[in-house]
């Protein structure tokens, strides 16, 4: 067995999590190495769904039942959590959503219809990064059409970093807004937050943060951020699916304008106009995700019980560990930073010609679970000339065997297609 | 699912290359990225060639290899006959098993039987075989409405 400095106790972490017991094509062990797509869920938030279902049930909100207001409490309580888990200065920043999507367009769409001086408008420009995820280009691109405005984006040096050698020409005086990624979800890189934020606030652009692949993996504080905008999504970390969160700083969700109109969001509702709730629930229109939310709490409170320092300490131990056995392997090529510096716990790379279907293929048979294909990031594997890649994606419960696993699995694929 | 007939045809394509062609078709599959750029020429109703190049995984260059080694020298008939046998295959979700009737008609082809049952790679076994369908309708298509303006 493979010990490095800094992994947590993963025999005892693995009870949690049912399914990583589970044997696929017929007895093989499951290794499961897609946690950038999305991770397992520890049977404390499993239990937590299951007891809201049968004790608490109820819409939000709304009604004076003892149910109701149960159930509000879990909710909002949710709400606390993420507020301290992020180090919220206000409980009222946290907006649920049902994933960073949604709140990538949230901001997107607040900014849309804004009125000055956040108004995104034809005099104006959007800044963007290579390496985002298309949940962070699409919103960007729409709102660019819709209004006029002119996009422009980072590019990428050759190791899988952002270039910023042109950062006064990239964001000047006309750009509004500065959305990127905090970890890359193909490239696993880890991007310099503070220089883009000191520029931005130096022409007064406003700061949006994706860091869908950043809350599951490491402490996250958006005060130290100094971003306006945080998003993330709840089932990369332990949480179910249909839960997001973006984090706004409290002026900003006050002067902005809400996006999806519907019950929750609003104060008072005549034919002719509305006027809506403070914030967080301006932006909530409609019944909210409650059990995913409480779910989502269940989740923060299992990371925290562990530690997120903690956490991030084990994978990047996995991470150096990974790159330099993957460094090993002939024909490998790692797209992305190729040392574990600034990076997180996902790791692309292509193998000589074999398409990334192909080692998926032969991986999946040996019952080691990969993503293959442009992972959401197309433009990304365009930039590095690469149709596809294939990505192991490592999280708390990762092992060294596992990477140890899939060395030895692609071995089996080279020589499978060799 | 990898089957030796398909690897073979996988690491020795038949028939790659773009030679001369009464039309042309460029296909993807944006789940992989895997693409096809494929060309037919057909004397009268006989198919006289069917070239490509493309790149993408073994299941879909393979198959466009098979395509190629199947199609070429048949009468347009017989060639819709196999590409709907196969079609009628791969969409089978695992369900069929080839007899000797399907063997018959399909040969190499019956060895992806097995890709059926994987939904994320039957598009890329039927690239090659929906772009032939559609570079064949341009290439007659393109000949009918030839006539007619003669």
């Amino acid at each position: 067995m493979t010990l490095l400095p800094g992994l947590l106790d993963t025999e005892a972490i693995r009870k949690d999590f049912p399914i990583l017991d589970r044997q696929v094509h017929d007895g093989q062990k499951l290794v499961y190495l897609d946690n950038a797509a999305t991770s397992q869920k520890p049977r404390q938030v499993l239990d937590a769904l299951n007891e809201y279902y049968e004790r608490y049930n109820a819409n939000v909100h709304r009604g004076v039942h003892v149910l109701a207001e149960e159930a509000t409490a879990l909710y909002e309580g949710a709400r606390d959590k993420v507020a301290s888990f992020i180090n919220a200065p206000s409980r009222d920043e946290v907006i649920f959503t049902k994933n960073a999507s949604e709140s990538l367009n949230l901001v997107a769409n607040m900014l849309g219809w804004a009125d000055e001086p956040y108004r995104v408008d034809h005099e104006t420009e959007i800044v963007i990064t290579e390496m985002e995820h298309h949940s962070n280009i699409v919103p960007w691109q729409l709102l660019s059409q819709r209004t006029g405005a002119k996009l422009k984006w980072f590019g990428l040096t050759d190791d899988g970093r952002l270039d910023l050698s042109n950062i006064d020409e990239i964001i000047t005086e006309k750009t509004k807004i500065v959305s990127f990624v905090l970890v890359s979800n193909i490239l696993g890189t880890v991007n310099p937050v503070e220089a883009i934020v000191r520029r931005a606030q130096e022409v007064g652009a406003l700061v949006c943060i994706d860091a869908s692949q950043a809350a599951p993996h490491m402490p996250l504080d958006v005060q130290s951020l100094q971003a306006d905008f945080v998003a993330f999504t709840g089932h990369k970390m332990c949480g179910p699916t249909g839960i997001g969160v973006l984090w706004g700083r409290q002026e900003l969700l006050e002067d902005l304008p809400p996006f999806l109109g519907g019950g929750e969001m609003i104060e008072t509702v005549s034919m002719h106009s509305s006027t809506y709730a403070p914030a967080p629930h301006k932006f909530e229109a409609g019944t909210p995700p409650i059990a995913q939310a409480v779910g989502l709490g269940a989740a923060i409170d299992y990371l925290q019980s562990i530690g997120m320092d903690k956490i991030l300490a084990h994978e990047h131990a996995l991470t150096e560990y990974a790159v330099k056995k993957l460094g090993e392997v002939p024909d490998l090529r790692i797209i992305g930073p190729t040392t574990a510096e600034d990076r997180g716990a996902a790791i692309s790379f292509t193998l000589g010609d074999i398409h990334p279907h192909d080692v998926g293929q032969v991986l999946d048979e040996q019952g080691i679970a990969v993503r293959v294909g442009h992972h959401c990031a197309r433009p990304v594997c365009l930039r590095y000339g690469i149709p596809a890649t294939t990505r192991a994606s490592f999280y708390l419960y990762s092992t060294p065997a596992e990477i140890d696993a899939l060395v030895d699995g692609l071995e089996h694929v080279r020589n499978f297609f060799g | 699912m990898y089957q030796e007939v398909i690897l073979d045809h996988y690491k020795n394509p038949h028939g790659r290359g773009l030679r001369d062609g009464d039309a042309e078709v460029h296909h993807v599959n944006p789940t992989c990225g895997d693409e096809i750029t494929l060309r037919v020429k057909y004397d009268g109703t006989k198919i006289e060639d069917v070239s490509y190049e493309g790149q993408g995984c073994s299941i879909s260059q393979a198959s466009a290899s098979v395509l190629n080694e199947l199609l070429v020298g048949k009468d347009l008939a017989d060639a819709q006959k196999i590409q709907e046998t196969f079609l009628e295959l791969m969409q089978s979700k695992g369900r069929i098993e080839p007899d000797d009737a399907m063997e018959e008609v399909l040969e190499d082809a019956v060895a992806f039987a097995g890709v059926s049952k994987y939904p994320a790679r039957v598009k890329c076994a039927l690239l090659s075989w929906m772009a032939w369908k559609d570079a064949t309708a341009q290439a007659l298509g393109g000949a009918d409405a030839e006539r007619k303006t003669a």
